[in-house]
């Protein structure tokens, strides 16, 4: 299968005054499937949103290629098909809510490409109805709250109905609510085929992922099933990171029930291994 | 006589565009207290009226109608003196990138000490002394340029600026959104210093229920612009019945130990952290073993 979008030997560094570059990704390569659901993580500064920032061409190479869909990121040309095949929600919605209507916001996109009225108005009301959001579509959304804002952010992107969506730590600004609606929705979007990259700080949230790929000093450490990477605790606390608190719990108990399983990494299974051992212990008895 | 509490909200209301089409009410009615030295945290769904809450503590915004008492002062009189109050009451937005303002990281930190006319030695003292409460090294991170931070990295700088200023109330709006595991452990860690031992006051907007429990000596639970519940974490996390009405969320231990209690298990639900939850569900899954073991 070709990859939507494909990442090539990318370096990058920021100058950080006339004489001192700092180097954010160095010399990078991967790719990502059409539907597939990666997670991104990696601590404060290991470059995660900087890479993430590369996907759609909004920050471009110092050196290597990044390639969506068979076009180069650097193709000034290119920009629109490449926007509209991979969509991009930041972690602050202040910065990309532009309108002072939420229903408008939504359409302000599809209005910029041109899309007919009816069909614009069918999508802005679908956008919004999965995000939770329709019975405010005629407020101002500066008026919103943090995590309301974020929804409608969300919506603009999917009513540019893209391949793929990058959520760049989008969830990082919810309650623990509006954070399982958003993830509700991604996992919604990609089971119709939607190709998810999330970058986030959230363990629980990378397990829901398919795919994680963890980054440290702008390199990638780690690429694969939550479950294999999640079995590297120590690995993980030495790049600042943490196991979800599932698998943290597995661990201690079977620390002290060796039977118990500790490669455990989200709620139902957790609860069905108590269920497993707890009645597997009963059975013995009987 | 017990001394007045530091902060006092009576009855507070607040409309957005009122007499507008776009009128929406924020705040309804609201009333909390947060004594001297105490860690508040309030907590509630998206929109219930907490960041509207908190923009009241230092005068950003002032009371439509009730009342806002910060330190002995009702701050819906008119003159009140807005410098000194801003210096007392430090709050810390949601969105770093609102409160970054220099180019470089040293200077944005100093803004806020240089123009109280601290002498410069003493303002570089205090910004050494924030950057390394946030964790942030000086000599390494100093002359850095604001722009090419992180998100996690800019909130540091944020926090460090108020800090800088040596408040005596500390209001942060989600301390820890966008922080990597580590940094958020951190960080917490040094609230907890600041709040218990240099007695800093500190009310703290939080979606983290695991920070909440580690933190508050008492929570407020907001919905729909007022506080609908106040209690200790431990008061609030052990009210099924609040919990699910209020729609309030809960740390991840307790959420399991939910889960095994709802299936029958003999659960407490009151283990906010890692250790105390495998605690308990070892009682459990102890528990069948020594029943087989009696009944062998």
């Amino acid at each position: 299968m070709e990859p939507i979008i494909s990442v090539e030997n990318v370096s990058f560094s920021y100058k950080i005054n006339e004489k001192t570059k700092v180097s954010v990704l160095k010399n990078i390569s991967f790719s990502i499937l059409p539907g597939e659901y990666v997670a991104i993580i990696g601590h404060n500064g290991s470059g995660k949103s900087t890479l993430s920032k590369h996907l759609n061409g909004i920050l471009t190479p110092d050196e290597g290629d990044v390639w969506v869909r068979g076009y180069n990121t650097r193709e000034q040309t290119k920009k629109r098909e490449i926007r509209r095949t991979v969509g991009t929600v930041f972690q602050h919605p202040d910065n990309q809510i532009v309108a002072t209507i939420v229903e408008e916001d939504v359409a302000f996109g599809l209005e910029n490409i041109g899309v007919p009225r009816e069909e614009m108005k069918k999508r802005v009301d679908e956008a919004l109805e999965t995000v939770n959001m329709l019975p405010f579509r005629l407020r101002p959304p500066h008026h919103l709250s943090g995590g309301q804002k974020q929804r409608v952010a969300i919506a603009g992107v999917l009513a540019m109905k893209p391949d793929c969506i990058v959520f760049d730590e989008a969830t990082s600004m919810l309650d623990s609510f509006g954070r399982k609606e958003v993830l509700q929705v991604m996992r919604e979007m990609n089971n119709a085929g939607m190709t998810i990259v999330t970058v986030t700080h959230h363990m629980s949230e990378a397990a829901e992922a398919d795919r994680i790929i963890v980054i440290e000093d702008g390199q990638i450490v780690m690429d694969g099933p939550p479950r294999e990477i999640f079995q590297h605790k120590q690995e993980l606390e030495e790049l600042q990171l943490e196991v979800p608190a599932i698998s943290q719990l597995a661990g201690l108990i079977n620390g002290q029930l060796n039977d118990f399983s500790k490669d455990l990494i989200k709620e139902a299974e957790f609860i069905a291994e108590v269920e497993k051992f707890a009645k597997g212990v009963r059975k013995e008895v009987g | 006589m017990p001394a007045r509490p530091i902060i006092e909200i009576e009855n507070l209301s607040h409309t957005y565009m009122k007499g507008t089409p776009m009128e929406h009410v924020a705040l309804k009615g609201t009333n909390l207290y947060v004594e001297e030295g105490e860690c508040i945290a309030i907590i509630g769904h998206t929109g219930s009226g907490k960041s509207t809450l908190i923009q009241h503590f230092n005068g950003l915004m002032r009371p439509e109608s009730g009342k806002v008492i910060i330190d002995g002062e009702d701050l819906s009189q008119k003159k009140v003196n807005l410098k000194t109050l801003r210096q007392k009451v430090g709050l810390v937005f949601q969105n770093p990138e609102d409160q970054i303002f220099e180019k470089i990281i040293g200077d944005d930190i100093a803004y806020g000490p240089f123009k109280l006319g601290l002498p410069l030695k003493e303002v570089r003292e205090r910004v050494k002394w924030a950057m390394e409460v946030v964790g942030l090294d000086f000599e390494e991170m100093k002359d850095r340029q604001t722009f090419a931070l992180s998100g996690g990295q800019k909130r540091k700088v944020a926090l460090a600026g108020i800090l800088a200023l040596k408040p005596k109330i500390l209001v942060l709006d989600e301390p820890t959104a966008g922080l990597d595991p580590k940094s958020r452990k951190e960080l917490l860690g040094k609230i907890k210093v600041l709040n218990k031992e240099e007695k800093l006051t500190v009310v703290f907007v939080s979606h983290n229920m695991e920070e909440v429990a580690m933190l508050a000596d008492r929570v407020y639970v907001m919905a729909d612009g007022t506080d609908v519940l106040s209690g200790t974490p431990k008061e609030i996390f052990t009210d099924k019945e609040k919990l699910q009405r209020h729609q309030i969320g809960t740390p991840e231990t307790v959420k399991i130990l939910y889960r095994l209690s709802d299936l029958g298990y003999k659960v407490k639900t009151d283990a906010f952290s890692i250790h105390e939850a495998a605690e308990e569900i070892m009682k459990v899954l102890a528990g069948t073993k020594e029943v087989s073991n009696y009944v062998k």
